[in-house]
Order: structure tokens, then sequence, then C-alpha cells
């Protein structure tokens, strides 16, 4: 990969994860989160892997991150405004990010960062080889994942039917039954 | 295009390769925007007025240029020309943004659109896959538009243009599959090679479950276009002007212009999925001839899809949300989950195809449109209008 | 397992709000400048306040100051939409307290302007209803159509929107030479148009789907509410001023009533109120024909005082228009300037339903609604 592609790529792609968790806009981390995607996805087409590229665009930026954008707008979170007043809820976030970044710094330092040359297989990362190993290899596993998928599908139905029937003029009425719901 | 630079790369031995790549990758493809797909999206939004207003029968845009051709640049000049308004309260940065995003969401798409045999600035070998991901791009320009503006209209306008797009990717895909199972490619031009010049090998034409996906396909293409009858992002009736309702100027033409140049980009895949893409006879040995021929071929295919969308969106009423996603789930999607299943059936039981069906099912849609163009010119004799001129000046 | 998330002020994190949405007074759907106050959840609205008054203009206020045959030109402006209708009204209400007797051509032209007038304006409702919805053509169509009987209507009194065709007596000025004839001539044309618009969007699956079962108003509720017109009998009661207090000379037509029967969804709701209107263009084109053939000869205008003075008293008078009974109440103290004037307007009455029947409604049904309904804004706020 060229230097020349890398670096500007690299820069972006840092930046923006930075923007993730630095803005307090709660739009813009999300959508600096999308930018950092793409650029991860251009990390993958200039190492062959063309398929995981497209995927990676297709799920994440495309669906989850649109999902994400979704519901932050819905909800219109306002920037100032967050759990993180309270100090309980504090702890605990700076404690669990403690516990990660003490994590990766431990799985760092037992890697080399020195880079090795490899030698692909001119079917190195086509739709191909995946699929073969997808539906081959690796076969039960991929069946279970999607059993899970459909498993956590089917339960977001059943929880997203319980509330909201607009039967009335019961708008003072619903919004406690909805959150004693959300409650138990 | 490779060999090419390459060439130009060994006459300045003292510059990186790689910088030469880079910019002469830029230049061809700035190229490509400023030579092919802006004129295609300007002169689409003159065609859909001029169309428009032959249905709905008016005259349309018929001042600046012969029958009013170059209406097209004039209004792009008016409105560069414009005040670029910026209203108060938005999220400047991202607000600035969403017209590009969008933009750009469209215009990388061509990437991987094959205009002719050789024509065709990257074959991808995950060619339709690049598109349904890069297109992907518009939706979040759209939605950061549609909440950067700052207004309730706009949101709404934006949420649910992302909620139409995420849906119809599903079925889109699901009439996908059917081709890329019968190509065995994802690449664009493998796909067109796997059909031929003449109807009976075009996919569409392949068993039922193919034409039934090429239907799936136009009416998803057409939602995630957001055209009528699924224009809900921006139906001027309910959401004002949706996600663009807080956009002038330029940046507001951006977004139409993405919105026309996608219709060229729908007609190019239902073309190229469907209908044997720039397929012609192999007249002639002289491969620029071909070329041309391929080219033209294409975009006459294309475009035809273009003016039938056109077509349809002067002719429909708008779907309301709950009932589009209705459509898309519950019908769009188990019918795409069939046809993904009958096609493998097919392909197991029939390995060649079918010749005699292939026939059958041309010349089953062959009828049906006779059949249609025949209702067509029995009301049009029977419409009386445009007999009767001004009434109050004629004789009694 | 118990979660309990709260804001750092206090607010339950999974409480949901609605969203309030401001609907005009300059939004495309609302037929002039209406505004609605809509709390909504998402798509669904809780509600949709009607917030009128943006187009008052105290019209009823100039007819105390005006004088009666100076009021006449205002009348135009309670309904721009139909403004003959209107005409007739005060013209009516005038002649009833001074005792004027119309003569029998002057009812006729006036019958003629009248029927007009309500073509053209059910012509721009059943289009403005396509263009709602999202379908474009329907619009051009039928307003191509009505440019026509505007050039008709310009032909009689000289104006293409806001007349002054009627006097008290009787109408200003006798119809052109060979006006019949190319009223006749319209109608030939106009006739299979009508059929041509019930082809083109009526039977439209989409079209249906939108307004079948949308808004349902029962026999009832429309009584209840005190609707007229189109939108009354759309829920299935045959009521119309022509037939059920006749005037004018609307007892020497045969014509017919039609009424909403719910053939694509529930009687009452806004396919039928469409529809209605699309069958009463029909009525309007047969009672034509039948003035036209019937056209007496004589005056067009009786003999009424430039200082036109009625007995004091008081007079409740009830027309037709487009968008139904509309009544004028008038109390006049014997001089030269009316004492009171109310009207009490079709889209009024609808307008006050529009809140009972937005609950539950969607956003896109809401623009249905209003334009199913043909409210005009200024009839509601004159």
């Amino acid at each position: 990969m060229s230097p020349l592609a890398f670096y500007p790529l690299a820069f972006v792609c840092i930046a923006s994860a930075m923007g993730v968790v630095l803005s307090r806009n709660p739009v813009r981390s999300a959508l600096s989160l999308v930018a950092s995607l793409f650029c991860l996805a251009v990390f993958y087409v200039f190492l062959q892997a063309h398929l995981v590229a497209a995927l990676q665009i297709i799920v994440y930026a495309g669906a989850v991150m649109v999902l994400f954008l979704f519901v932050i707008t819905l909800l219109n979170l306002e920037s100032d405004r967050g759990l993180g007043e309270k100090p309980v809820l504090s702890a605990i976030g700076f404690g669990a990010g403690a516990i990660v970044a003490g994590g990766l710094i431990a799985a760092l330092s037992r890697t080399s960062l020195g880079a090795r040359a490899v030698t692909l297989v001119p079917t190195f990362g086509t739709t191909k080889v995946l699929a073969r190993q997808l539906f081959g290899d690796y076969l039960v596993a991929f069946e279970l994942t999607s059993m899970l998928l459909l498993v956590a599908v089917v339960g977001a139905v059943v929880l997203a039917k319980r509330d909201g029937s607009y039967e009335g003029d019961e708008q003072e009425a619903a919004v406690p039954a909805r959150s004693e719901e959300a409650s138990h | 295009m490779r060999a090419y630079l390459d060439a130009i790369a060994a006459g300045y031995p003292t510059v990186s390769p790689a910088l030469v790549y880079l910019i002469g990758m830029l230049a061809f493809g700035a190229l490509v925007v400023f030579v092919f797909i802006l004129p295609v999206a300007g002169i689409t939004s003159w065609v859909e007025r001029r169309v428009w207003a032959r249905i709905q029968s008016r005259i349309g845009p018929n001042r600046v240029g012969p029958g009013g051709f170059l209406q097209w640049l004039a209004d792009g000049l008016k409105n560069l020309l414009k005040e670029d308004v910026i209203p108060a309260a938005v999220d400047v940065p991202l607000f600035r943004i969403a017209p590009y995003v969008v933009v750009a969401g469209f215009v990388a798409a061509f990437v991987a659109l094959p205009f002719a045999g050789s024509l065709i600035i990257a074959d991808l070998n995950i060619g339709i896959l690049y598109i349904s991901a890069i297109t992907s791009l518009v939706v979040i320009g759209i939605l950061m538009a549609g909440w950067s503006s700052n207004n309730k209209w706009s949101m709404l306008g934006g949420i649910r243009s992302a909620t139409q797009i995420i849906c119809y990717e599903i079925p889109v895909g699901l009439s996908i599959f059917p081709v890329v199972l019968l190509s065995g490619t994802l690449s664009m031009q493998g796909i067109i090679s796997a059909q031929g010049w003449a109807p009976t090998s075009w996919h569409m034409f392949h068993s039922p479950f193919l034409f039934v996906s090429f239907l799936l396909f136009f009416v998803g293409a057409l939602a995630e276009g957001n055209r009528t009858p699924f224009d809900l992002p921006e139906a001027d009736s309910e959401l004002v002007a949706g996600f663009a309702t807080e956009y002038s100027g330029m940046r507001s033409l951006l977004f139409f212009l993405a919105e026309w140049g996608n219709l060229y980009v729908i007609g190019v895949l239902v073309s190229t999925l469907f209908m044997g893409g720039w397929q012609v006879p192999h007249f002639t040995d002289n491969g620029v001839v071909l070329a041309v021929a391929q080219f033209a071929t294409m975009f006459v295919k294309a475009y035809f899809w273009v003016f039938v969308a056109m077509w349809v969106r002067a002719t429909l009423p708008r779907v309301r949300v709950d009932q589009f996603m209705t459509l898309c789930w519950k019908y769009m999607v188990p019918i795409g989950l069939v046809n993904v299943v009958g096609t493998a059936t097919m392909m197991v039981v029939l390995p060649q195809g079918s010749i005699v069906l292939r026939w059958i099912m041309v010349a089953m849609t062959a009828a049906i449109l006779v059949q249609f163009a025949r209702r067509v010119f029995f009301h049009l004799r029977r419409a009386n209008y445009g007999r009767l001129g001004r009434i109050s000046e004629g004789a009694a | 397992m118990s979660l309990e998330l709260e804001f750092a002020d206090g607010r339950d994190v999974f409480a949901t709000e609605d969203m309030v949405l401001n609907m005009g007074p300059q939004h495309p759907s609302t037929h002039g400048v209406l505004r609605f106050i809509i709390r909504a959840d998402g798509e669904v609205m809780r509600s949709a306040k009607a917030d009128v008054g943006y187009l008052h203009r105290s019209i009823e206020k100039i007819a105390e100051k005006v004088g009666w045959h100076g009021f006449m030109p205002y009348t135009d402006r309670v309904d721009y939409v139909a403004a003959m209708t209107t005409n007739q009204a005060w013209a009516m209400a005038a002649e009833v307290l001074g005792g004027v007797t119309v003569p029998r051509r002057g009812e006729y032209c006036r019958v003629i302007a009248a029927e007009l007038g309500r073509i053209c304006s059910h012509l721009l409702a059943a289009g403005a209803m396509g263009m709602d919805i999202g379908a474009i053509t329907p619009f051009t169509h039928a307003v191509r159509e009505r440019e026509l009987i505007n050039d008709l209507l310009e032909e009689l009194c000289g104006a293409r929107l806001t007349f002054n065709y009627m006097r008290i007596g009787g109408v200003a000025w006798d119809l052109p030479p060979g006006f019949g004839a190319k009223v006749l001539r319209f109608l030939d044309h106009f006739e299979p148009y009508v059929d041509e618009l019930d082809d083109l969007l009526s039977g439209n699956k989409i079209y249906i789907e939108r307004l079948a079962n949308v808004a349902v108003v029962s026999r009832e509720r429309a009584i209840a509410y005190n609707l007229v017109g189109p939108n009354l009998r759309a829920s299935g009661v045959k009521y119309d001023i022509r037939k059920h207090l006749p005037y004018s000379v609307y007892p020497e037509f045969d014509f017919e009533v039609p009424i909403g029967e719910g053939r694509h969804g529930s009687v009452g709701d806004c396919w039928d109120r469409y529809i209605v209107r699309l069958h009463e263009m029909r009525q309007s084109a047969r009672i034509l024909r039948q003035a036209i053939d019937g056209l007496p000869e004589g005056p067009v205008i009786a003999k009424v005082p430039r200082n036109y003075k009625p007995a004091a008293g008081e007079v409740h008078v009830h027309v037709e228009t487009p968008r139904g009974d509309q009544s004028w109440y008038v109390v006049a103290d014997g001089t030269e300037y009316p004492y009171r004037v109310h009207i009490r307007t079709g889209s009024f009455a609808a307008m006050a339903m529009i809140e009972e029947l937005s609950r539950g409604l969607m956003i896109a049904d809401l623009v249905a609604l209003i334009a199913s309904f043909d409210i005009v804004a200024p009839e509601v706020d004159r």
C-alpha cells in the first residue's frame, strides 16, 4: 500500500475516531464514526479484501450507523446533558474505560509493530473463497449466528409490540405506562 | 487506463508512479463527472420537465435554446449565482457538507457502471455490491441534511428517507441475487457477458422468477431513489420539501442533481442486470464502431427506464408511510426470498435453462406490451380535449 | 431487574415526548392561509388543532358600513373559489327583506352562473385532492377544464374569479348572444371529461388505499358537527338545500343528490367525499342543460331603487354553495345599511371537525383530510 495513500487516510481515520469520543454532540459523534468506518473500508480495499470492504460499508456505515443516527435524531439529545452528570455513572464509565484501555495496552505490548511481508494467493479475498469458508468450513458457526440474530429480531418485535397504541386521547396516561414497562 | 498511466509515469522517472496514478485517476474522475454525469443529470431535468408537461397537457420550459433544451444550463447558472442562505440556527458544518456527501455517493456509483464493452472506469469484481454499498452515502447525506437543518419537517424527511433506503435495500438485494446466481459473478461486465444481445438471452426472460425479480428491482430502485410513488422524503404536499426545505441556491440544486443522476444509475442497473446491458450483435470488427454501438445501446436502454420512472411519477399518487413499509416487508421481501430459492431450484433442475421457457416469456411480455399500447391508444382516441380551444372565441 | 435511569435533572431516560409541529400558515397543502398545530408521536398525530383567523378580513362588519348594493363585491371575497353562490346568497337575503321579486330570466341567469361556478369549484377540489395525495397530473387536467369555464364566465360578467355578477333584484347583465350554445358546447366536451377524470384518478389503487377508510365521518357525527354540503352527503345524509329548502328556480329542474356509498370502505371516508363531488359535477351539468333549454324571455333585473332601504326585520337565507349550506343571517333596521350580517359557511363546520378526526391519523392523512373537506381558508375566517 502506497504511503501516499496510507498516511492521509490513516490521519483521517484516526481524526474521525477521535471525533467520535471527543465530540459533545451525539450526531456529530455518530457521523465521525461513519467517516471512520469508511476509512477502514478503504484500508480493506488496499489490502485486497474487496468483499469485506463492501460488506463493511453496507452493514456498518450503511445500515447500523444509519439506525444509530436515526435513533439519535429522534431522541433529540441535547449535547450538554447526559448520564455523565450522575457521579455513580461517571465512575462506572471511567472504570470500564480504564479496563478496556489496559487490555488494549497489554495486547499491543505483546505484538510487534514491524511490518511483515506476506505473499497472497491470487484468489485472496474474493467472493468465492469467502463464500467457501462461510458456507463450508464454518457453516455451523454461521448458521448459529444467524439463529441468534433471528432470536434477537423476534425479541425486539415482541418488546416493541407491547406498547404504543393510539386509541383515544390518553397521551398523559401513555407516557408513564411506557416508562413503567421499560423499568421491569 | 492503467497502461496509459504507466506510459506517463515512465516519461517522468523522477516522480513517484503512485503520485502519477493518483493525479491521473483524479483527473479522469473529474473528466467523467463534468463530461458525462453533470450533463446527463442536467439534461434529465429538462427531459423530465418536458415529459411531465406533455403528460399534464402543458408546454414546459421552451424559451432557452431549441425546445428549451438549454434550460438546465440556465438553471444551473442561476443557482450558482444565488445567495447561499444558511439559516441562523442550523448546525453549520453539517449543513454545508450534506449536499456534497449526497452527490459524492451518487457520483461514486459511476465508478463501476459499464458504458460499453471496453468502457468502464473500474470493472470491480464486486461491482454490483460496491454500487449498493457506496450509494448508502446518500442516506447519510440526507440524514445529515435533515438533522442539521434544525427544522422538524426536514427531520421528518430525513428520517423517512433513511427508513426507506434501509428497508428497500433488502428487496433490492434479494432481487439482485438471482441474477448473480445465474451469472456466477458480481462484476458488472461479467453479468452483461453472461447475457446476449437478443431478448431471449436476457436474464429477465430466463424464468418467471427472474421476471418477478426484475419488477421487484425496479420498484425497489424507485424507492431507493426517492421517486414517486415513494417520494415520501420530499413529499411536497406533506413535508414542504422534506430534507431540502432549508436549502437554497446551489446546495439545493445538488440534491436534485443527485436525484436526477440517480435516475440514470437506476436505468443502467436495470439494463445491466436484466436486459443484456450493452450487448449488440457482432456486426463489425471495427472496435471503435462497436464501442459506439454498445454505448448507444446501453444509453437507450437506460434512458428508457428513466423515461418510465418519469411517466410513473406523473401518473401515480404517493403511498403513505405505513403502506410503504407494508409493501416492503409483507410483499416484496417474501417474494424476493421465494425468487432466490426458485432460481436456485431452476438452476439445479435445468442447468442450461430452457430456450422454450425463454421464448414463452418473451412472447408473453410482448403480448402484455401490445395490449397495453392498445389501451393507451384507445384512451387517446377517446380523450377529446385539444379539439375545443377557447370556447368563448368559437362561433356557436 | 429494575433499571432506574434518570437524567441529571430527574427526567426519566425512557420517557417520550410528543413532537409539536407547526403546519402552516404557509404550507403547500393547507389551501390558503391555514395553520394546524400538530402534536405527533413520530408520524402519528395525537391531535391537529386548527388555528384559524389568518384570513380574517371583517367582511361581516364591512357590510354594516357599505350599504346594501355596495356590499356585493365583498361577497365575492367570502369564498373566492365559488363567488357566484355567495353573490346569490347576499342578493337573496336583501330581496327577502325588501320584498323584491326577481324576474324569471334573472333567476335562470343566476342558476346558470351558479352551476358553472359549482363545477369550477369542484374541479379545483378534485384536482387539488389528487395533488395533495401526490398525483400531480389530475390537477393540471382539472385546471385546464376550469379554464374553459373561466372563459365563459369572463364573457358573462368580465371577471374570472371575483365576479360581482348578481345584483339585488336580479343579475347585472343578460347572457351575451350565443352564450347558451357555447355552454352546451362546453357541456358536450365536459361530460365525457368527468368520466375521464374518473378513469384517471378514482380507481387508482394507491389513491383508494390512501383515501378509503381514512377519517371516516359517521352519519351521526356528521349531523352532530353540523357538516353541510358534499361533506354531509358523503356520510350518507341526503340533504341538499336546492332540493330540501328550495330557492330560486331549482324546483323546476330535474337532478339527483348523490350520496356517499362507501364503495371502497366505510360510508363517509375521504374517498366518498371525493366521489360525491365528482358526481355533483355531472348533476350540475344536467341542471345547466335544462336551464339553457328552458331559458325564458324577459328582463333580468327587477326595478330596485338606487337607495335601497328594506324594512326593519331579520332574515335567514340558505344557499347551497359548493361547500354546502351557506346561511346568511341579516338584520335590517330600515336604514340604507344592514344592521348586522352573519355568515355561516361550510368550511367552518368542516374545520371544527378536523381536530376530532385527526386523532390517530398520520400526517399524510391530515393532508388528505383537509383536501377531502375542500376547506377554503377565506370562507372559514371571512
